[in-house]
């Protein structure tokens, strides 16, 4: 297991591996929404918790495809299905990759970000909280969903289409709890909530991306 | 016609946005249908 | 004799065949009757005026959205366990009737929304769900239409079904959690106090029986549909193969 962690760490970070793209795309949707919406500091303040959190969700989206698709290629999902590691493992392991090369990078990212929204004070450790808890759930419902996929030629559209509404549970709570920490409310039912959202997802979705692969391994 | 009173758009249009939907997923169903029954005894003579 | 013998499309087909166009004949009297009871021989809502007379649309439409769903998912769960072709095609028969159901609570709602509550869409939990719903809708027959393989299609599918089934569910309390919403309560309870009024009661049953009688047939209809074009795509495939079997000889 950690070899096969150590190896996808390795080939994401080499060069065209991706690693940063995503991280590249958060900076940039987060610098054109004061565009789009105008450089109010009032406005800002007001949508940074959601458009903070729907930002990392599409920068999360974006390196999906990435996790089992080149492994597919070249045929070494098929080499690691034979392994004694089972699927299920490989999974979580594919999961945990993604979550290290995106979902950290966004968590870390995301408060030097949000002084460019003009984020209420308060909602700093929220933002740091939601995401840091948030994102592991996104990484795993994404790998379900590019596990689905990995067959298709072109499947990187209809992956989205799959992922993103699995993702609105946890944006939901994730993006409620900045808010109301930004408000100064008791921001700790939506954060358990989501807490329990991610739990759940990695503990019950290895079976069923592991049973995805395996059909499109038959 | 019933008195419908100021809503009548509202209640008329929804009526027909639903029967239009209802009779265009029976049509296409049908159509298919009929369709795919055809091309299957086609294919039942010449390969069958 | 068990229900699983219908699991044999021949015996399917030759089963459903007569009842499909007494199917569809009862369940388009249902309609066209409980919406000419309803449209012509109700009274007005006292403080909705006529607009209550879309909820003998957009109640059963509601309702079979959500019953569609619940019908693939046991479709698909027969499926994955008990590998009846018959299943997995029968969930993918449902998905569009379930998408213009779907659609349909969606447009009536947000029609009658509009003099009700001043406006076409509000977020409110209920409206919301369906719209996940509907995005859930559309992920899934775009994942069969996407995969050439039928049997991957419907494994596929089928796993998507489930786990959508469970973030369905979690999105529906999600989203009660982010906002609390304008909607009335159900509009049919077991619980008689809150119930809608009997002469709106009886025609809005015989419309939602209307409904699920339509869903029944369509999917009776559609299932031998797709159980045809399979078999059309078996026999071609064989043809093909003993085309390249004499070519080689």
């Amino acid at each position: 297991m950690t070899a096969l962690l150590l190896r996808d760490l390795r080939l994401a970070v080499r060069a065209g591996g991706g690693f940063g793209l995503g991280l590249a795309f958060f900076l940039i949707v987060i610098v054109l929404v004061p565009f789009g919406v105008g450089p109010g500091a009032q406005t800002l303040t007001l949508i940074a918790p959601g458009i903070l959190w729907v930002a990392a969700l599409l920068a999360a989206l974006l390196s999906l495809d990435r996790i089992f698709a080149l492994d597919w290629e070249d045929g070494a999902l098929a080499l690691i299905a034979t392994s004694p590691l089972p699927l299920e493992g490989v999974a979580l392991v594919k999961a945990v990759a993604h979550w290290i090369t995106t979902g950290l990078p966004l968590t870390l990212a995301a408060p030097v970000l949000g002084f460019l929204l003009n984020l209420a004070p308060p909602a700093y450790p929220w933002l740091l909280a939601t995401l840091a808890l948030g994102t592991p759930a996104l990484s795993m419902i994404g790998t379900f969903g590019a596990a689905l996929t990995v067959g298709l030629r072109r499947g990187g559209l209809l992956m989205s289409l799959l992922v993103l509404p699995l993702y609105v549970p946890t944006l939901i709570y994730g993006a409620e709890a900045v808010r109301r920490g930004a408000e100064g409310q008791g921001a700790g039912t939506p954060l358990m909530l989501m807490g329990g959202i991610t739990f759940g997802a990695l503990a019950l979705l290895p079976f069923a991306t592991a049973a995805a692969l395996r059909v499109n391994l038959r | 016609m019933p008195e419908l009173g100021n809503y009548a758009a509202e209640v008329l249009s929804a009526y027909a946005i639903s029967l239009l939907l209802l009779a265009g997923i029976v049509a296409l169903s049908l159509r298919r249908g009929r369709r795919v029954k055809r091309e299957l005894q086609e294919v039942e003579r010449d390969h069958g | 004799m068990s229900i699983w013998e219908y699991a044999n499309p021949k015996k399917f087909i030759a089963t459903t065949t007569p009842l499909i166009p007494w199917a569809f004949g009862l369940a388009g009297a249902a309609i066209v009757g409980a919406l000419i009871w309803g449209f012509f021989f109700t009274p007005d809502d006292y403080r909705q005026g006529s607009t209550v007379k879309i909820i003998y649309l957009h109640v059963p439409s509601a309702m079979m959205a959500i019953n569609a769903w619940v019908m693939m998912l046991v479709a698909s769960l027969i499926w994955l366990i008990r590998r009846h072709h018959v299943s997995a095609l029968a969930a993918r028969a449902a998905a569009p009737v379930g998408i213009t159901m779907t659609l349909m609570a969606l447009v009536t709602g947000a029609i009658w929304g509009q003099p009700m509550w001043g406006t076409f869409w509000a977020w409110d939990p209920r409206l919301t769900s369906f719209l996940i719903l509907f995005l859930f809708y559309l992920g899934y027959v775009a994942l069969w239409e996407a995969i050439e393989d039928p049997d991957t299609a419907a494994d596929l599918t089928s796993v998507l079904c489930i786990v959508g089934s469970v973030f369905a569910v979690l999105s529906r309390y999600a989203v009660l959690f982010w906002n609390q919403g304008l909607h009335q309560g159900a509009s049919l309870s077991l619980d008689a106090e809150e119930n809608v009024a009997d002469v709106f009661y009886f025609p809005l049953l015989l419309s939602i029986a209307g409904f699920v009688l339509l869903f029944i047939a369509l999917v009776l209809y559609r299932t031998q549909t797709e159980i045809r074009v399979r078999r059309m795509r078996a026999l071609l495939a064989r043809s093909r193969r003993a085309g390249t079997r004499e070519a080689r000889a």
